[in-house]
């Protein structure tokens, strides 16, 4: 219902989860590792890291208390995909994370749901006990001696920040959710210290995919360097936004097409730390090559004031950013402080050139993925959109001059 | 705070404690419980909190102020809470919001004198497709217009009235 496809291609719905979940208990830890590397999946959260190579170094590491996370703390602005895998294929995502408990020699998983999600939560614990009665978590999963393997439900409590990674593995802990220094990476010390595998929602899904259909099947969507189908939020000025499904390697043109999105100026994709993408450039893909990309595609319609957009996406920052490292937390300040000036046209040229080098010293000298990238929304805005923004500075100013 | 309140409220504190656990982990669960229950969490709850999980208070108001849901300020007994993220934007938000605030006569920020309602702007709720959308304590509403915002204060008027003899609200709260 709430999945919209191209075609008839509803992927999830028409995997069997528990498939999946048998296909790859019949491998070794080693095979299944193997599996997923060799399918060339690689994270569904946006930034893209080679699940398979993540479980393999988590795998590698000794000790047997280990954990598997699945992140659900999908905060990204313009986000909104994980919400209807975990309303409507929460098996397929929980046989991922026993298939990645499996892989790593893990026998605890932690759902990490956002605290804005927990209405999902009695849904989610409903499955899980589900799944315990049919030996499918618990003890001997799927009766593979000696593999026990369960899953609980921890709820978020409203900050963004918690989506990264180290952040989630602060507030799981009970502290302030403020990213680590890494490495070490949570593969070799996460949760509790312990190696520990975070997987969005959709990899975690994805993987069980791949196991009930198989490599090849998996990469016969996508492009070579970006494997496999994509769930992509759609919203903003289009005529049917939702959840739709399209392999990797879809133009930007092309989805407009099918959601009714056309008439579009630009396109912000990758949420609100991800790229503006101008109608100029509707031609590039959405793939890891081309444009990475969580799957959350915002629409701006022609009549869209891009500096308002951009103020949006700072004020979102400002409230958002931990406040642990100096140049987010003065930084996207101070840009919020420039889209002011530039709405009031009293933005020299000057500053705007000063703005460049600032998230330059934000992208090197930030600790996490959100002072690295929160200002590229702002810049690919004054990038494509400077004149419509700079001739605003020279409209104020002739206003001021006439009265 | 009235003795027997703060007799009440290490009572139910203690019994929070003992269901989760006395560890660190324990601390985001039980404070969103007792959130929850108190709409608040005053500074007697933090040291109780802190007293029985063996931790500063500091860090319990650490905690609890980084995190928007646990906010420590009393609210009301409806948190309505606004997405302000571009797609509720794009989608209308601003009509919306003005008609919550005359609806109910606070500003954003605002808690009602009464202690029914606060108002609150919250970041992107994974509602973007169908916004714009709000949050009442847990419960979404999503393609909200200023005419339905009226509806939705009903709504929890007639929840607040109807359990106000028993002084429960046991409904969506």
């Amino acid at each position: 219902m709430s999945i919209q496809t191209q075609g008839n291609t509803l992927t999830f719905a028409s995997i069997d989860a528990d498939a999946g979940l048998k296909a790859a208990l019949a491998l070794s830890r080693a095979d299944i590792v193997d599996t997923v590397a060799d399918s060339g999946m690689k994270g569904r959260g946006g930034a893209g890291f080679p699940t398979g190579m993540k479980w393999n170094f988590a795998g590698s590491e000794k000790g047997d208390r280990k954990y598997i996370i699945c992140n659900a703390d999908e905060g990204e602005p313009g986000t909104f995909k994980d919400r209807v895998i975990l309303s409507e294929f929460a098996d397929l995502v929980f046989a991922g994370m026993a298939i990645a408990g499996r892989a790593v020699g893990a026998a605890e998983g932690i759902v990490y749901l956002r605290g804005e999600y927990s209405y999902l939560r009695p849904h989610l614990n409903e499955v899980i006990k589900k799944r315990r009665a049919a030996g499918l978590l618990g003890e001997d999963v799927g009766g593979v001696k000696g593999f026990d393997f369960d899953i609980i439900v921890a709820l978020g409590a409203g900050a963004y920040i918690c989506g990264e990674e180290t952040a989630l593995i602060e507030s799981l802990e009970g502290f302030r959710g403020e990213p680590r220094n890494r490495p070490p990476f949570p593969v070799v010390a996460g949760y509790r210290y312990a190696p520990t595998v975070v997987n969005n929602v959709e990899t975690l899904a994805s993987a069980a995919c791949i196991f009930a259909k198989g490599v090849e099947w998996f990469k016969s969507f996508g492009t070579d360097r970006s494997t496999g189908f994509k769930l992509f939020s759609i919203s903003g000025d289009c005529a049917q936004p939702g959840v739709y499904e399209f392999p990797f390697g879809i133009t930007v043109a092309d989805l407009l097409k099918e959601v009714g999105g056309e008439e579009a100026k630009a396109v912000q994709i990758g949420g609100a730390s991800g790229t503006c993408v101008p109608r100029t450039q509707f031609a590039r893909q959405m793939a890891f090559e081309d444009i990475p990309t969580g799957g959350s595609v915002i629409v701006f319609g022609p009549h869209t004031d891009m500096l308002a957009v951009a103020e949006n996406f700072l004020d979102f920052f400002v409230d958002e950013s931990c406040g642990q490292c100096t140049p987010c937390r003065v930084g996207n300040t101070k840009m919020l402080a420039a889209a002011e000036l530039l709405k009031d046209g009293a933005c020299p040229a000057e500053y705007v050139a000063e703005l460049r080098e600032l998230s330059g010293t934000m992208q090197v000298a930030s600790k996490c993925g959100l002072g690295q990238t929160s200002s590229n929304a702002f810049m690919s805005i004054l990038e494509h959109f400077g004149d419509e923004i700079m001739s605003r500075t020279a409209r104020a100013q002739t206003a001021r001059t006439s009265s | 705070m009235l003795v027997t309140q703060q007799e009440q409220l290490r009572a139910d504190v203690t019994a929070l404690v003992d269901r989760l656990g006395p560890g660190r982990s324990s601390l985001i669960p039980i404070l969103q419980d007792v959130k929850r229950q108190y709409h608040g969490i005053d500074a007697d709850a933090m040291q109780i909190v802190a007293d029985l999980l063996d931790i500063h208070p500091v860090e319990v108001y650490g905690v609890a102020t980084f995190y928007a849901f646990l906010d420590p300020a009393a609210q009301g007994q409806f948190v309505i809470r606004l997405c302000r993220t571009i797609s509720c934007e794009l989608a209308g938000k601003e009509a919306v919001a003005h008609r919550l605030e005359s609806e109910l006569g606070i500003a954003f920020g605002e808690t009602s004198e009464d202690g029914r309602f606060t108002l609150e702007w919250t970041n992107c709720m994974g509602m973007c497709d169908q916004g714009p959308a709000l949050l009442v304590n847990d419960r979404v509403y999503t393609r909200v217009t200023p005419e339905t915002v009226r509806e939705i204060a009903a709504e929890c008027r007639a929840a607040y009235d109807g359990h106000a003899a028993e002084r429960k609200e046991g409904y969506l709260v």
